[in-house]
């Protein structure tokens, strides 16, 4: 398997073109994926097109950029200009945005080719891709087995081989579970490095675009095509993409590492060993390992089923007949909204702004809403405390590995606790990145977890290199 | 007071439109009357994934409008006001909510009453919805058609306190803030056009009792309509309480032509917003140097230009002095301070009592003086018909006919005055200056009046 950063090489000296890795990257869509069914719409004209235009460029001598003719996949909630984008809903489907989010933009503007768009749960609101109104995605390595989600197409395409980069959405994990579940790396930035214009917004304050790929390197090449300050999102931080390419190779040496317990507490023995071994790993490159409690992520789970639901109900309510997507008739608007809304959402999804309602609603909002927002902030200043004597926090990304179609769809608070050791991060905004590492007892892949403070990329991905070269 | 002597107790909420160039979050052009649906983009449709970026000029715009009325600026935050409706994109409306950026100023009126204001915050505009169909009324439309350019134009919502004890107070306020908005430059000030919106909240009580229970009154879209609304919500009430009634909270609609208000919603009907910090945007701290930026580019406020202005009159009539007031006050409409005094301590002055004139009138005639659709002259013939009428000066220029002649035809007539008269133009051209004069009047004649003689004069010395 070519990796992306090989792959731009290639293209980058003449060894190979555009046109060559796209072609590749179509074929193994096509006789994959049908099986898999990672995507949900594939763009082969689109695809053949920019790869001429990054072949045009090198052809007269001109920088194709740092990705130049690498497939990468796109989560089907990332808005495409004149490519269809569904969010997996059938409120959406048949929608063609008028405009690209600007991580489209920049993976394009850095040579990269985009293939098509992904399959997740409807409006990222899952961990299986399950809840996709347009059918499952199956695990690479199992295919009786989910991907996890929600970002379970892009992981899956990787894992595959179809694609050499997916890009995700992560609101409680939606990037790092799958990847760990699909056996490649994953990273939630910082919230606010990577600008969310163009992302179907789930759960604004908490949702992050960033990269799955199977190398750490790529992760890297990646997020620093797309990270960096953007006008069009108020929450983007003010400052450029961070350095992590040329930090990889940094080491751990010195480093500081709190393997938390809460981020164990609850995972598959086969889980526990394997991050075990990771802190040997990384005990072995010079860093310093030492076990931590942060009690407070216990409460994670509950503040964000409180967050993320109230944020949801509010972002989704433009979802209503009026302009674009489905509309049901109805006698008046309100029927209209209120048909459209009943056939268009899925069954978690209607859970969901349910929740959010109550969770905002006059005489419920300080005992639901407020208090999670104070659960928020304890957070918060749990990491900060944890800060002071640790340089990066180890842990556990899901509590087992892939579990087979069917298994949790019963059991929405049994889905909800996989992803228990992911949901503490998007709350504080800190950087994450999972990392495969060894395989369970069921021989199916692990990823364990990695934390940084805000903008510690470039720490953050340097032990992610080092778990990798030690898998 | 109401016909059964109880006390009109008011508060105001007014809306204005900002006169930024551009949306409040978005880049698209804020401007009324184009073409449906063409200054939309992602953001102010709310499409799927776009997200808002807030405009500092209306943040700037709106802190003007807090200076002017003694407001504290303070640090703010957006919410999320929820509720479905066609013509908002996002079906959330962007305001801000228990943390507006302008607290705690007051406005003095005219007459010297101290009006406290609340608060003034900043929020964004819904579209417009027309609808279609054989009554034009919502109940047996046909259909509904939504124009999203009025989408995310920038609001400021002021908020009196319940300080205003009749409709005619209620006008004053109104009248002395759009005077303020458009001094700040933040405001047009047209309630025709819907760049000012006010909505009353009106209860009655017996002198010195603790307040009513109040009644919103919506759709009064001018200053005589509020006032009259006022008045007759507040006799309804008076009339529910002498009736041995209670008064029900309840938002009502101002029906223009029936002269009454009607129930729109009952408090059990009322919205449960679901406010929630608006998780887009960034919390709004204006730094002290921003806010003195503000302050010192603010230009003199109404109520201390009237103080020059009346200085400057020296020794006036109470009469004069109302009524230059009432013209500064109102609304500039382009008119210089200079011409509003000189065509107030003259000819106003000269019209004696009673006259029909009203502020208002008076500023639009003052406003087509100064663009030059009138000449002096022409003016001074208006403002006399309108102190015998109480008409528009539009209707009354147009049915008098006072339409200024254009410079080409002015070029005409004068060449033609000339050549009927050369033993005139010779004599002027040596030097006879009595004769412009004569010019004058020979154009005046030719063209009915409607000659400036200004310009009459200059055409003369050009052709000398």
């Amino acid at each position: 398997m070519t990796t992306a950063v090989e792959l731009a090489a290639a293209v980058r000296d003449g060894t190979t073109t555009a046109r060559a890795t796209t072609e590749a990257a179509l074929a193994a869509v096509a006789a994959n994926d049908r099986e898999l069914h990672a995507f949900l719409h594939v763009d082969r004209d689109g695809a053949l097109a920019a790869a001429d235009r990054v072949d045009a460029l090198t052809s007269q001598g001109r920088d194709p950029g740092p990705l130049a003719g690498v497939p990468v996949a796109l989560k089907d909630n990332l808005c495409t200009q004149g490519v269809p984008t569904t969010a997996a809903s059938r409120i959406l489907e048949g929608w063609v945005p008028p405009y690209s989010a600007t991580v489209v933009d920049r993976l394009v503007a850095a040579g990269a080719i985009p293939i098509g768009k992904t399959n997740l749960d409807e409006f990222a609101m899952g961990s299986s891709t399950e809840n996709s109104a347009f059918g499952p995605t199956r695990n690479p390595h199992d295919h009786g087995r989910v991907p996890g989600g929600s970002s379970g197409g892009s992981a899956a395409a990787v894992a595959a081989g179809m694609v050499a980069i997916g890009l995700g959405s992560d609101t409680g994990g939606s990037i790092r579970q799958p990847a760990a579940l699909c056996g490649v790396v994953g990273v939630k930035p910082t919230y606010g490095m990577v600008s969310r214009y163009g992302l179907i917004a789930f759960a604004s304050s908490l949702d992050q675009i960033g990269p799955l790929a199977t190398t750490v390197a790529d992760a890297a090449a990646c997020l620093e095509a797309i990270a960096g300050h953007d006008p069009m999102d108020a929450t983007s931080l003010d400052e450029p993409a961070p350095r992590v390419v040329a930090a990889l190779d940094r080491g751990v040496d010195g480093a500081r590492v709190g393997l938390v317990a809460e981020l164990l507490d609850g995972a598959a023995p086969d889980v526990v060993v394997a991050v075990e071994r990771a802190a040997e790993a990384l005990e072995a490159a010079g860093a310093h390992v030492a076990e931590l409690t942060l009690p407070e992520l216990r409460l994670g789970l509950s503040a964000y089923y409180l967050i993320a639901p109230a944020e949801a109900s509010s972002n989704l309510a433009r979802y209503d007949g009026v302009r674009y997507g489905l509309r049901v008739d109805a006698a008046d608007v309100q029927a209209m909204n209120v048909a459209t809304r009943t056939r268009g959402f899925g069954d978690e999804v209607k859970r969901r702004v349910m929740l959010g309602t109550y969770a905002l609603s006059a005489g419920y909002y300080d005992a639901y809403y407020g208090r999670a927002q104070r659960v928020r902030t304890l957070m918060c200043r749990a990491f900060a405390t944890a800060w002071e004597r640790c340089d990066l926090l180890l842990g556990a990304t899901a509590p087992t590995t892939a579990f087979e179609l069917g298994a949790k769809t019963a059991d929405p608070m049994a889905m909800y606790l996989s992803d228990v050791f992911t949901i503490p991060s998007n709350l504080s905004g800190e950087a994450a990145i999972t990392v495969p590492f060894g395989r369970g007892d069921d021989g199916l892949p692990i990823g364990v977890q990695l934390l940084g403070r805000a903008r510690a990329e470039p720490r953050v991905f340097a032990a992610a290199r080092v778990l990798e070269a030690a898998a | 007071m109401t016909a059964t002597g109880l006390e009109t107790v008011v508060g105001l909420e007014v809306h204005t439109e900002l006169k930024t160039a551009t949306k409040l979050f978005c880049g698209c052009r804020n401007r009324f009357g184009d073409e449906p649906n063409t200054n939309v983009c992602p953001v102010c449709l709310g499409l799927p994934g776009s997200l808002p970026v807030l405009n500092r000029r209306a943040v700037e715009l709106a802190m003007a409008i807090g200076t002017a009325l003694e407001c504290e600026i303070r640090p703010s935050i957006f919410h999320r006001k929820n509720y479905f409706y066609p013509d908002m994109p996002k079906d959330y409306q962007i305001s801000q909510y228990d943390e507006p950026i302008n607290v705690g100023g007051h406005l003095t009126l005219p007459d010297g009453t101290v009006v406290g204001i609340v608060r003034a915050h900043i929020e964004e505009d819904t579209g417009k919805t027309t609808h279609v169909g054989e009554t034009g009324r919502i109940h047996g439309a046909d259909r509904a058609l939504v124009d999203y350019n009025r989408a995310g134009v920038p609001l400021v919502e002021i908020v009196s306190a319940p300080d205003l004890r009749s409709g005619e107070a209620a006008r004053a306020y109104v009248t002395e803030l759009r005077a303020i908005l458009v001094a700040t430059g933040a405001s047009d000030g047209r309630m025709e056009e819907g760049s000012l919106r006010v909505d009353a909240n009106v209860s009655v009580r017996e002198p010195g009792a603790p307040f009513g229970t109040r009644c919103e009154v919506k759709n009064m879209n001018s200053l005589r309509s509020l006032q009259r609304a006022v008045e007759h919500e507040a006799e309804r009430q008076a009339a529910v309480v002498a009736a041995g009634g209670t008064v029900e909270q309840e938002t009502r609609h101002w029906d223009e032509d029936a002269g009454r208000t009607v129930p729109l919603r009952s408090k059990e009907e009322a919205y449960d917003y679901r406010y929630f910090p608006e998780p887009d945007l960034l919390p709004l701290a204006p730094d002290a140097t921003w806010r003195a930026a503000v302050a010192a580019s603010l230009p003199p406020m109404p109520r201390a230009r009237r103080a020059v202005l009346v200085e400057r009159l020296g020794t006036v009539t109470d009469a004069q002095r109302d009524q230059v007031a009432s013209v500064v006050a109102d609304d500039d409409g382009g008119v210089a301070p200079q011409l509003a005094l000189a065509r107030v301590a003259n000819e106003v002055a000269a019209l004696g009592d009673p006259h029909r004139l009203d502020a208002s009138g008076v500023v639009a005639l003052l406003a087509m003086e100064a663009r030059g659709d009138l000449s002096a002259t022409q003016t001074k013939a208006v403002l006399q018909r309108m102190a015998e009428t109480g008409e528009d000066p539009d209707a009354i220029a147009a049915a008098m006919g006072l339409e200024q002649i254009g410079e080409d035809a002015l070029d005409a007539t004068l060449d033609a005055v000339i050549a009927a008269h050369t033993d005139e133009w010779a004599r002027y051209r040596e030097g006879d200056e009595k004769l412009a004069q004569f010019f004058v009047g020979q154009v005046m004649r030719e063209t009915g009046g409607k000659a400036d003689g200004k310009a009459v004069v200059a055409g003369l010395v050009r052709r000398r």
